[in-house]
């Protein structure tokens, strides 16, 4: 007789706790969302984002925006896990561990697409131009799946190490570059009209990318986890 | 503690004489090529490090791939080695292309596909030495590469894709059809193209020398960290 808790059940289950948890500490998506509205202030001046140059840069503004509020709530997101003996009472339940995987990515998922929401109507109120299109919303969707999908099983390797603080992003930008090469074209050519049917190869090739990525991570995670 | 197997004394006198050979080869037997002259004799040191490059992180990543499977040390040990040596022969690869390109680019550095690729690679695996150090207890150093070594070879290729997309080229591609911007490109004679493959012959007789060296190296530093443990018992 099998008691095993049910794939999905386990994924729904973690997704559930993690969603929660944010509730009710509500630390990590607030943390981001400062991080973030601080990183486009920053841009802001350092770039002198006018009316001209916004046009070429501001795909990549929000792609680099969105990653490194992505690395702090991934690097936030497994520490807690790690910090307070969580993630061994997680590998203690009996279930599958590539559903831990699959549940903690998306939460994390879920994190950073609540961040891009609020960011994108702040970004349209503050330079008075609206970036929200179903295009942008659309890559966004798929880059940052490819993007917690790698990030999460890198993040739950850099908590383990000494070097925590500083090695997730190390890990997770030289890995990620072809998510971000794609996401910013692609984001770019929405965001100057181009039409939706021209973009479809930049589109496809994310998907490809995140099913790549996706079932690598999904294969190689037992080994993160086992003790 | 064993002394150097014969077979490996045997490699190192091949590689010395053969390197020294290659070395004659590309100043006296390729001929000069005629717009580019001197500075293009870089090239068959360049493709040969660049191929040993790929060749030590392809070699990671399989090595990877059965340290997961079997979970014998042995195979981090191989992992490890392949990085090391992979991260100096794409330093060298890079280093080249850079003295290559100063005179025919005019630039030492453009955002090609290619050399864009090639230092993205060359980060990756800097990331996975300090992955490696920062991790102390053994066993979870050897996971964790592991599935880094494996992570890091599959998202190189898809770099390169992904920059190739949009980027026209100027790297010249001598073997195969180059593309139409490229600078820099030339016909191979005979000679030429006798002299790069025995580089890179050569170079990957000095890739299984170093690697031999270095798992050798791997083991006995495995073997001291045993006699600290039993001393300090």
């Amino acid at each position: 007789m099998e008691h095993k808790t049910s794939f999905f059940k386990a994924i729904k289950a973690v997704i559930w706790k993690d969603l929660i948890a944010e509730l009710r500490s509500k630390e990590l998506v607030s943390g981001m969302l400062v991080f973030s509205l601080l990183v486009i202030f920053i841009f802001n001046f350092s770039l002198e984002l006018s009316p001209s140059t916004r046009a070429s840069v501001t795909a990549g503004v929000l792609w680099v925006t969105i990653i490194f509020a992505g690395t702090i709530g991934l690097n936030r997101s497994m520490a807690v896990e790690k910090d307070r003996g969580c993630l061994d009472g997680l590998l203690l339940a009996p279930v599958d561990r590539t559903a831990i995987y699959f549940g903690k990515s998306i939460a994390n998922w879920i994190f950073m697409l609540i961040v891009a929401a609020i960011i994108l109507p702040v970004y349209s109120i503050l330079y008075n131009h609206n970036v929200i299109s179903i295009g942008l919303v659309f890559v966004i969707l798929l880059g940052s799946e490819g993007y917690v999908a790698i990030g999460t099983l890198l993040a739950s390797m850099a908590v383990q190490a000494r070097t925590r603080d500083i090695l997730l992003p190390i890990l997770l930008f030289p890995v990620v570059i072809p998510i971000l090469i794609a996401s910013v074209k692609a984001s770019n050519g929405f965001l100057i009209g181009v039409a939706f049917n021209e973009l479809t190869n930049w589109i496809y090739l994310l998907a490809a990318y995140d099913v790549i990525f996706t079932s690598v991570a999904f294969m190689v995670f037992d080994a993160v986890v086992e003790e | 503690m064993k002394s150097k197997p014969k077979w490996l004394k045997i490699l190192d006198i091949i590689t010395i004489i053969s390197f020294a050979l290659a070395t004659l080869m590309v100043f006296f037997y390729a001929p000069l090529e005629r717009v580019m002259g001197a500075v293009q004799k870089v090239f068959y040191f360049h493709v040969s490090a660049g191929w040993v490059g790929m060749l030590s992180f392809m070699i990671a990543a399989i090595a990877g791939i059965a340290y997961l499977i079997k979970k014998d040390s042995k195979w981090d040990l191989v992992g490890y080695s392949a990085v090391e040596i992979g991260i100096a022969f794409t330093m060298i690869n890079v280093i080249t292309g850079s003295i290559w390109a100063r005179p025919i680019w005019n630039s030492w550095w453009t955002w090609d596909p290619r050399l864009t690729t090639a230092t993205i690679m060359e980060l990756v695996y800097f990331a996975y030495i300090m992955l490696r150090q920062g991790i102390d207890d053994p066993e979870r150093r050897n996971r964790f590469s592991a599935v880094y070594a494996i992570v890091g070879f599959i998202s190189v290729p898809l770099t390169f894709f992904s920059i190739r997309i949009f980027d026209r080229t100027i790297h010249p591609v001598v073997i195969g059809s180059g593309d139409a911007n490229a600078i820099g490109s030339f016909d191979m004679t005979p000679l030429m193209l006798q002299t790069l493959l025995f580089s890179i012959l050569v170079f990957s007789i000095l890739f299984v020398d170093l690697m031999w060296h270095r798992i050798r190296l791997g083991q006995y530093s495995n073997e001291i960290e045993e006699l600290k443990l039993r001393i300090q018992d």
